[in-house]
């Protein structure tokens, strides 16, 4: 078990090898005569006005919230759908589960009817 | 333990090496090959996206370099390679540098667990899906770091809408998953590939759920930011989206990136429904594991040209409908189809009943989709009749047509 693991850890040096390498051919390999103009921020010809880390709109927060909730939810249904075929897995259990999924279920309609999920 | 490492290992030890740098070795060889095989694979995807879309589009597509235009992406790559790599001024130089090589590790990270052939999966976890699950979020992470990073207003409102996108098709993309998990009871990929053998190999979990495997197929359209999907990259409003101060390699691993994770959720795909390497042969000695692989191969390329024919095929969504499409379609559905799966399979019935009872389940959520969609298509053409109904113009201009 543990070996599929150190395969993983590997795996992953050469995940960050593989583009650093890229990256760094691209940087020896390419021309550097960095000026002004060049480096400005590109905004289709104009000059940008203002900061860039602008304001935005609230509704990214409310997304961001509904998907914690959901995410959570979800996850913890992972272990409970491995164990669901076992014989030792209850009617009681599936009966929690199912109650656990009407959780799921309220909070949706309840951010529906809220109107968490109209997009302004 | 994957089966190709213990073979590997003891040819090794028979060669007379010692067993742990054995284990290294056929570890280290084992990522190597991964590692040098995805990129390739990036090659002959983009060669085929821009073959089929050109046949779409009644185009004849790259031709020049190569037969049929097959090095036409290597030359592009050499091209790039030779660009300059501009900073832009004021970008956040961790965040900025970070994001291209942080989104090409979350998706070369994801190819060790898919299924290629029977004992050759790169890492065989028993929590395989989760890991998918997991990983998912680091492409999301690279891309807000990108966007955040580039100090670009179009690039961050592009991370914003790639977070919201993203973040929502993420429920729907796991909870189909979370379906195949609750019949198969497993969440190994090879046990799952070994779950749909029956039947000659053709006992696919994409015949008793068909609604899930669509659903799953549109989200990961959704997740890799391909067309119907692709407003964080919408050319006419964002110009790039977040890569838009990316430039010459760096540009590059995003492409590349994307190439990828396509690939390898079309992989998913495969081996979640379509029976992984199953197929009519995978038993016999010898040539089986080669014909799994060709099946897993063949069937990730089947999923991958669906999805270029969407590309080719669909408009772009507006954000507010791609919102609602996820929130108010998709996660009622897929709720509700886990709650049915789950009440059929604890009742005492034998499997086939179960089965039965799964397709019928599935086959009343595709026509609750279908309804609801056609419902919304006709409330929305009224509603644009209205809008641009002659009689809303009247007394404040001139009616809208002639005569």
């Amino acid at each position: 078990m543990l070996v599929n693991y150190a395969f993983i850890l590997i795996l992953s040096v050469f995940g960050i090898i593989l583009p650093l390498t890229a990256i760094v051919a691209g940087w020896i390999l390419g021309p550097r005569k960095p000026d002004p103009v060049k480096n400005d921020i590109y905004e289709s010809g104009l000059n940008t006005i203002g900061d860039t880390w602008i304001q935005f709109r609230a509704q990214f927060y409310l997304i961001g919230l509904v998907f914690l909730v959901f995410d959570l939810e979800v996850i913890f249904l992972f272990p409970i759908a491995m164990a669901y075929g076992r014989p030792e897995f209850g009617l009681a259990a599936a009966l929690v589960t199912l109650f656990f999924m009407l959780l799921l279920i309220v909070g949706l309609i309840y951010d529906w009817r809220k109107g968490g999920l109209e997009w302004q | 333990m994957a089966q190709w490492h213990s073979a590997l290992t003891e040819a090794l030890t028979r060669a007379g090496i010692p067993a742990e740098i054995a284990v290294a070795i056929g570890l280290v060889a084992g990522a190597l090959v991964i590692a040098l095989v995805a990129p390739l694979i990036a090659l002959v995807l983009i060669w085929l996206l821009r073959k089929v879309i050109s046949r779409i589009q009644d185009r004849i597509g790259p031709n020049r370099v190569g037969k049929f235009g097959l090095l036409q992406t290597l030359a592009d790559a050499l091209k790039l390679v030779s660009k300059e790599t501009i900073t832009p001024r004021d970008a956040d130089f961790v965040a900025y540098n970070l994001a291209p090589v942080l989104s090409v590790f979350g998706i070369i990270l994801l190819f060790a667990v898919l299924p290629f052939t029977s004992g050759v999966v790169g890492a065989d976890l028993n929590i395989g899906v989760l890991y998918i699950v997991a990983l998912g979020s680091i492409g999301i992470m690279a891309a807000l770091m990108a966007g955040w990073g580039s100090n670009n207003k179009y690039a961050l409102l592009s991370g914003f809408r790639v977070v919201a996108q993203l973040l929502s098709y993420e429920i729907p993309l796991v909870l189909s998953m979370l379906t195949v998990v609750l019949v198969a009871g497993t969440m190994r990929f090879s046990a799952l590939a070994e779950a749909q053998g029956r039947f000659l190999g053709f006992g696919w979990y994409v015949f008793i759920m068909p609604a899930a495997a669509l659903v799953f197929f549109v989200c990961s359209l959704a997740e890799s930011e391909q067309t119907p999907f692709d407003l964080l990259e919408a050319e006419s409003e964002l110009i790039a989206g977040f890569h838009i101060e990316y430039s010459g390699m760096r540009f590059a691993m995003f492409f590349l990136a994307q190439f990828l994770n396509a690939f390898v959720l079309a992989g998913v795909a495969a081996a979640l429904f379509l029976g992984g390497w199953q197929g009519p042969g995978v038993g016999l000695p010898g040539i089986g594991p080669w014909l799994g692989l060709g099946y897993f191969v063949g069937k990730t390329f089947l999923v991958y040209l669906l999805q270029i024919w969407v590309k080719g095929t669909f408009p772009r969504l507006r954000v507010d409908q791609m919102m609602s499409f996820c929130w108010k379609l998709l996660v009622p559905l897929t709720v509700g189809l886990l709650a049915w799966q789950m009440i059929v399979q604890v009742l005492p019935w034998p499997a086939a009943a179960i089965n039965v009872a799964i397709l019928a389940g599935n086959l009343i959520t595709i026509g609750i989709a279908l309804a609801a969609i056609g419902r919304h298509l006709r409330l929305d053409m009224i509603r644009t009749k209205r809008a641009f109904a002659p009689a809303s113009l009247i007394g404040t201009m001139k009616p809208a047509v002639e005569g």
